[in-house]
């Protein structure tokens, strides 16, 4: 392929790293030995995980869209905390969260067709399936069947009960502690805080699912470094493919880290930027691909909205935020956004979530290029879950017991050791009581 | 034609209608899977050099207010963009080494 004075040029040099020389040794608390993957290989890490981290950190469960009136409410299935949520928005407008169970005798309180499958609806109270105990949208147990048949029973007493519940910027999350250590703002922390980005005109919701066999962490490190994308997905990147990139490799040009959190920024997608023959047909038609629409949305102006772009590169493409545990915001330079949730169900399986946001389309024209962005989106990440299944395999066999990260692996070692550090300290904690 | 499932100015697409008309992403993603390279090559080269086209046309009308036709139309371009990637870049139905995983459009924007 010939090279085009547009065709982006990639050298160590460009991407500039701390005066430490690489991103790793700016952080203190990493350093820069081989990491082990036990964590991702052992069922009894996995019980350790379920009540160090998902019982302690905030969890994303959804956006407020989803509760658009009062009454509307959705369950989560959270495997990894062995309970269901039911996620309501009552008829002050308040969003609260309920274990989605009911006080008489354990029944599943709200699910429809199948009890292990999610579902969503509006309602004034919810009535139990079983005995028709029923309950306000706050929790309050209103209704009991033959209440004169009870023992002195308190209904003021038998509520569903609650989960710590707190939005920020649309997004609802839940903390299953009894009594959280940090409100939702001071766990988010001010890297994640500054951002200020209108997600509420983004409505145009697309939403994947997959049940994948590999460890939440050994998936999620996958989506969380851009080493891999000019071999793993070299042949469908109007960018990758080129030998530049293979021979090369990709380079983030900024990393930071915020206690538990991290970002990584990118030069970004092709976005259309360079010459025709870079890109495959149908991407020239309808101008996108890799992934969203390469035509601005109508919330880019000419300042990034505050908070992203934290390294305040040049050639800035994306920003991707990976909020601790399992939660990932990325950010494109056209308009858009993508979250990723990594939802674990065993030491060796998860549930992920894709959901792209975009503004409403304003014309057929604007409605294909989101439809070509997600289908790109869907081949990108069947080729991770592929390679994911089989790394899990790999790290199973339990042959080799340390891997070397590189600076480009930055964030996955970071995710590695604070998941050690949140285990260690339950561990501790759970030692002193 | 009577019973014309597009508008009149595609009607050399009527005979891909019934197999590529197709309501969600899954049952897209299930009927290239199902298709040979043949059938979905021969689906591309009909309508590949008929997307620019009908994409004008169909800017013609709200997005939220197509007629029939014109929406049938937009779901064969909907197939279109999936079974570019088998036709442009792989050269078979199913993406390399994903023959386990499996990952699913359960929401989607209508139109």
């Amino acid at each position: 392929m010939t090279e085009s004075p547009k065709v982006p040029k990639q050298s160590a040099r460009q991407y500039p790293k701390p005066p430490e020389g690489t991103w790793t040794e700016h952080y203190p608390e990493l350093d820069t030995a081989p990491v082990s993957y036990e964590n991702s290989i052992s069922p009894e890490f996995f019980e350790l995980e379920r009540e160090a981290i998902f019982k302690r950190a905030w969890l994303n469960v959804g956006r407020v869209e989803q509760l658009r009136r009062k009454g509307s409410f959705f369950t989560r299935e959270l495997a990894v905390a062995k309970t269901s949520l039911i996620v309501v928005r009552g008829t002050d407008d308040r969003i609260r969260a309920f274990h989605n169970v009911c006080r008489h005798r354990g029944n599943k309180l709200v699910w429809s067709d199948d009890p292990h499958e999610e579902t969503a609806g509006n309602c004034r109270h919810f009535a139990c399936k079983y005995h028709g105990w029923r309950y306000d949208l706050d929790g309050k147990l209103s209704f009991i069947l033959q209440e004169g048949e009870f023992f002195g029973i308190d209904k003021a007493k038998y509520g569903l009960v609650s989960v710590h519940c707190s939005v920020w910027h649309g997004f609802i999350f839940v903390n299953l502690a009894e009594e959280p250590s940090q409100t939702l703002t001071e766990f988010l922390g001010p890297m994640i805080t500054a951002i200020d980005y209108p997600f509420d005109k983004l409505t145009q919701r697309y939403y994947y699912r997959g049940d994948i066999r590999s460890n939440w962490k050994v998936f999620l490190d996958a989506f969380q470094e851009f080493y891999h994308p000019p071999i793993l997905h070299g042949h469908q990147n109007p960018v990758m493919r080129q030998a530049d990139y293979q021979d090369k490799g990709f380079y983030t040009s900024h990393f930071q880290i915020d206690g538990p959190h991290r970002v990584g920024s990118t030069s970004g997608g092709a976005g259309g930027k360079l010459v025709p023959e870079f890109y495959n047909p149908i991407e020239r038609v309808m101008r996108s691909g890799l992934f969203g629409p390469w035509d601005p949305s109508e919330i880019v102006t000419g300042e990034l909205p505050p908070g992203l772009n934290p390294g305040k590169k040049k050639n800035w493409g994306l920003d991707s935020f990976q909020i601790f545990p399992n939660f990932a915001i990325v950010f494109w330079e056209t308009g858009w956004y993508l979250t990723y949730h990594y939802w674990p169900v065993a030491h060796d399986r998860l549930l992920f979530e894709a959901n792209a946001y975009f503004t409403p389309p304003r014309n057929v024209r604007e409605r294909l290029a989101q439809q070509l962005g997600i289908a790109t989106i869907k081949e990108y990440a069947l080729e991770d879950c592929g390679t994911l299944e089989a790394t899990q395999m790999g790290l199973e066999s339990r042959v080799v017991s340390t891997f070397p990260l590189g600076d480009q692996e930055f964030m996955c070692r970071h995710l590695n050791r604070v998941v050690n550090n949140w285990v260690e300290d339950y561990k501790r904690k759970r030692a002193e009581d | 034609m009577a019973d014309a499932a597009l508008p009149a100015e595609f009607s050399d697409l009527e005979r891909f209608v019934q197999d590529w008309c197709l309501d969600s992403e899954p049952e897209r993603y299930a009927k290239r899977l199902a298709s040979t390279m043949d059938e979905i090559q021969a689906f591309y080269d009909a309508v590949m050099p008929r997307a620019e086209e009908a994409i004008r046309y169909l800017e013609k009308f709200p997005l939220n207010d197509l007629p029939e036709d014109a929406w049938r139309l937009l779901k064969l371009l909907y197939s279109l963009i999936l079974i570019s990637f088998p036709v442009e870049i792989w050269r078979q139905p199913r993406i390399p080494d994903t023959a386990r995983a499996q990952f699913e459009l359960k929401i989607e924007p209508v139109p």
